[in-house]
């Protein structure tokens, strides 16, 4: 045998013992593979519409994120001119704007010598009579938002981690949008409570002194506001809403606590979540139980009223504990949001696709059924019409699917049901090239040429047709997958991986066999 | 073994009634892509927003009796739809306002009230916020003119400009023929079918471009044939191939058709519509319209 038959051949057969080596452990035999074996190599992962599993898109509301930034910084701007004995009346957030006011025009400039000095991310944008409006700079502005969404990110991934759930993916989409997925998820409401949840802990004291009856005919008192407690009745399911009226500036904050736990109350055998506080949280603490002995102070997240508990005694240690109507599961989320951290600002769903196991099972068994009839069909087809050749093309096709499934566990791809179109697509185009080449030989054997120069020159003439013809294809799937999400995305690997694929085997694979069939013999007539 | 031997089919001087079949076709894809933004078309929920909820019965069920269930409940706008066999429904709020867990909470007693002998599962809820769907559609848009624009600069180096033009335009003509077809057949139009529809815009151009590749190579080689006659000759040539590949590939499709699932039935469908189309359009729309800007024979050539 020649030389370069004998190495295209040994570079064939390893390809193929290559592919189905990387192949085995994604199928079902992977049970009785050893296991340094089917550990440690790539899988084919499926796509969430294949085993089931929750898709979600959050948008956040990097608004939102802007405002919230700003009300910590009036803080911090409060702080520094206290320290630096500037002269204000106040400093409050709004929206977009830190307002400043002043008593007169020298404190009117040192406020502006102070802003300049130390906050050169703040602008002025208009004054009022003894007061001024601040914005942050469009800088500022865009890297707080970018922030924001990068941060969000950061405790969504840590939330999930400690919900514990099997390779979810999250990662950023454009500006301000989070893609969550979660494979294989049980329980989509209470993955999207966890993650949904902004998680804003306050500690606020609930103003003794107003009037609730009127508060709740809309007249509030200044720097008070209206929240709720909602009690889940566990045996009716009924609910009952409490109104509080509590005082707008919040005490304590959840950033100062270190931890947070499910514990089980002794006396009701209810459980409920203690928290730890750091060693400033513990001292704030502290100071504000024993200044409000006999007083409620609620605890509030993201605005809803846990409990308002009267304070006893003055409370050292660093410990408290929220109690509500908490069911153990609840309970338990509460911890992970609360140890994971807020959310720097609220998100809203845009997009939740959630498919049960079960429907991804039957995807599966269909796709797997008409991709086996799809294949027998071409199969036998190519038999039938180009006899031995077709043969020669069937090894190839063979070839090509073993290869291609091997290229997608080597690339970690996700099969998606699209995806298995996509591979049952390449199957029908992948014929094409073989179809090209041999009735390009049929009509290089019609003009009289030999059979081995009929081959050549068939394998001659089509080459560049098939090349045009797939590198058209791949443009089509790379504009997929650029376009493309999830399920869509898996459709535009597996054709390309499929194309690429199929130009080795078409041009390579069933030449080497109609080289090694007419290198040994002189033929006279090429069975095609 | 040939089905086709050495035919000599006048397919170029049919162009006229290839052209206003075509154009039939296009004028059906122009209103469905004009009314598709406008909104009055069977839009799926991923370009509208709104939710959708997917249940599996144990036994078959009357769809009648679904939709009083749902009357009862005040479920407006809600459009059902039943899969073939009989146990899977699948319910749309278009538009819908509100919470998905909300209204699957609400639908999960009353389903198992109204279908006391019949159990069922949720196979699959979806909700999709307006404001993506808009972002998708002109992502989608997006995306058909990238994909053309990238296939014309591809085939303009390769070829002469003129194929790259014939060849988009080509394209662009099975992508609305299927999209009208859609249309007509109120059949729902989502991501997954846009993505057949820029499937089948490759497939077609491969198809495209082998008769193209038949008709330069024979451009070269018989420089004193009358034009029409030369991109009639290159079509036969070819016809055989482009018969057992459209063939074939319409093989795997109709097995995917009938055995893949109710998911990607459409899907299919569209492809498989896609796969006719594009055979038809490379041979009586591409290769004729190289004919329309024919000017000196030897624009053709590079």
């Amino acid at each position: 045998m020649p030389k370069s038959i004998m190495w295209r051949l040994v570079l064939i057969g390893f390809f193929f013992l290559l592919a189905v080596a990387l192949f085995l452990p994604s199928t079902p035999f992977s049970k009785s593979l050893p296991s340094w074996y089917k550990d440690n190599f790539p899988k084919i992962a499926l796509g969430l519409d294949l085993q089931g599993g929750m898709h979600l898109v959050l948008q956040v509301d990097t608004e939102k994120g802007i405002e919230n930034h700003l009300q910590r910084m009036s803080k911090g701007i409060d702080g520094l001119f206290r320290e630096k004995k500037v002269a204000f009346s106040e400093i409050k957030a709004q929206g977009h704007e830190v307002l400043i006011s002043y008593q007169n025009e020298a404190a009117k400039t040192a406020v502006e010598k102070a802003m300049g000095d130390n906050y050169p991310i703040f602008q002025k944008v208009s004054e009022k009579g003894n007061s001024a409006a601040y914005t942050l700079t469009d800088t500022e502005t865009k890297r707080i938002k970018e922030w924001s969404t990068s941060q969000a990110i950061e405790t969504i991934r840590n939330r999930i981690d400690k919900f514990g759930v099997t390779e979810p993916l999250i990662h950023a989409q454009g500006k301000d949008e989070i893609v969550v997925q979660l494979p294989g998820l049980k329980d989509p409401d209470r993955a999207i409570a966890l993650i949904g949840k902004t998680a804003v802990l306050e500690f606020k004291m609930v103003d003794e002194a107003g009037d609730l009856k009127k508060a709740l005919d809309g007249q509030i008192p200044e720097g008070d506001e209206l929240l709720y407690e909602r009690r889940v009745d566990t045996e009716s399911g009924a609910v009952r809403q409490t109104p509080f009226l509590i005082k707008k500036e919040a005490v304590l904050t959840g950033d100062l606590l270190t931890d947070a736990r499910v514990a089980i109350d002794s006396q009701f055998n209810e459980p409920y979540v203690s928290i730890t506080f750091d060693s400033e949280g513990s001292r704030i603490f502290a100071d504000v139980t024993a200044q409000n002995v006999n007083k409620r102070m609620a605890i509030i997240l993201d605005k809803n009223v846990y409990s308002a508990p009267v304070i006893r005694e003055k409370i050292g240690g660093g410990r408290a504990q929220i109690s509500g109507s908490f069911t153990h599961e609840t309970a338990t989320d509460l911890a992970i949001v609360l140890r994971a951290g807020a959310l720097p600002a609220p998100v809203n769903i845009i997009q939740n696709v959630t498919v049960g196991p079960s429907l991804g099972e039957d995807s599966i068994k269909a796709g797997v059924k008409a991709a086996v009839i799809g294949g027998i069909l071409v199969l036998g087809f190519m038999l039938f019409y180009y006899r031995l050749s077709g043969l020669i093309a069937d090894f190839a096709m063979a070839l090509n699917i073993t290869m291609l499934l091997g290229a997608m566990a080597w690339f970690n791809a996700t099969l998606t049901l699209p995806g298995i179109a996509g591979i049952i697509l390449t199957i029908g185009m992948g014929v094409d090239s073989n179809v090209l080449i041999f009735e390009r030989i049929k009509e290089e054997l019609k003009t009289g040429r030999t059979v081995r120069s009929a081959i050549d020159a068939g394998y001659d003439r089509a080459w560049w047709t098939i090349i045009d013809s797939h590198v058209t294809t791949l443009i089509t799937a790379a504009v997929l997958f650029q376009f493309g999400s999830g399920p869509i995305k898996g459709f535009a690997v597996s054709l390309s991986i499929g194309i690429l694929i199929n130009l080795f085997t078409a041009l390579v694979g069933t030449k080497v066999v109609f080289d090694f069939i007419t290198q040994r013999r002189r033929i006279e007539r090429l069975s095609i | 073994m040939d089905i086709l031997k050495d035919t000599k089919i006048d397919f170029i001087g049919k162009r006229h009634y290839a052209f206003g079949l075509s154009i039939i076709l296009s004028i059906m894809g122009i209103i469905a892509a004009v009314l598709i933004p406008l909104g009055k078309a069977n839009l799926g929920i991923d370009f509208t927003g709104g939710m959708a909820i997917q249940l599996k019965f144990e036994k078959p069920f009357a769809l009648e009796d679904a939709r009083k269930i749902l009357d009862k409940e005040n479920f407006k706008d809600a459009e059902l739809q039943q899969f073939a066999d009989g146990n899977q429904l699948l319910i749309r709020f278009k538009n819908a306002e509100g919470e998905l867990k909300a209204t699957s909470d609400r639908l999960t007693p009353a389903f198992a009230n109204g279908f006391a002998d019949n159990k069922f599962i949720i196979e699959s809820t979806t909700a999709v916020g307006p404001t993506v769907g808009k972002k998708l559609q002109k992502d989608a848009l997006w995306a058909v003119g990238i994909l053309l624009l990238g296939i014309l600069i591809y085939l303009a180096l390769r070829f002469e400009l003129i194929f790259g033009i014939a060849a988009v335009i080509a394209t662009f003509h099975d992508v609305l023929a299927v999209l009208g077809v859609f249309y007509v057949l109120n059949k729902e139009i989502n991501l997954l079918i846009i993505t057949a529809l820029l499937t089948l815009a490759g497939y077609s151009l491969t198809d495209t471009v082998v008769v193209f590749d038949r008709i330069r190579e024979n451009l070269r080689k018989r420089s004193k044939e009358v034009l029409e006659d030369l991109i009639n000759r290159s079509i036969n040539e070819v016809l055989s191939r482009t018969i057992i590949t459209s063939g074939t590939t319409l093989l795997v499709l109709a097995a995917l058709l009938i055995a893949g699932g109710e998911v990607i039935h459409d899907f299919s469908l569209a492809l498989f519509l896609g796969v006719l189309v594009g055979t038809y359009s490379s041979i009586f729309v591409a290769s004729p319209l190289l004919l329309v800007w024919k000017g000196k024979r030897g624009r053709l050539i590079r």
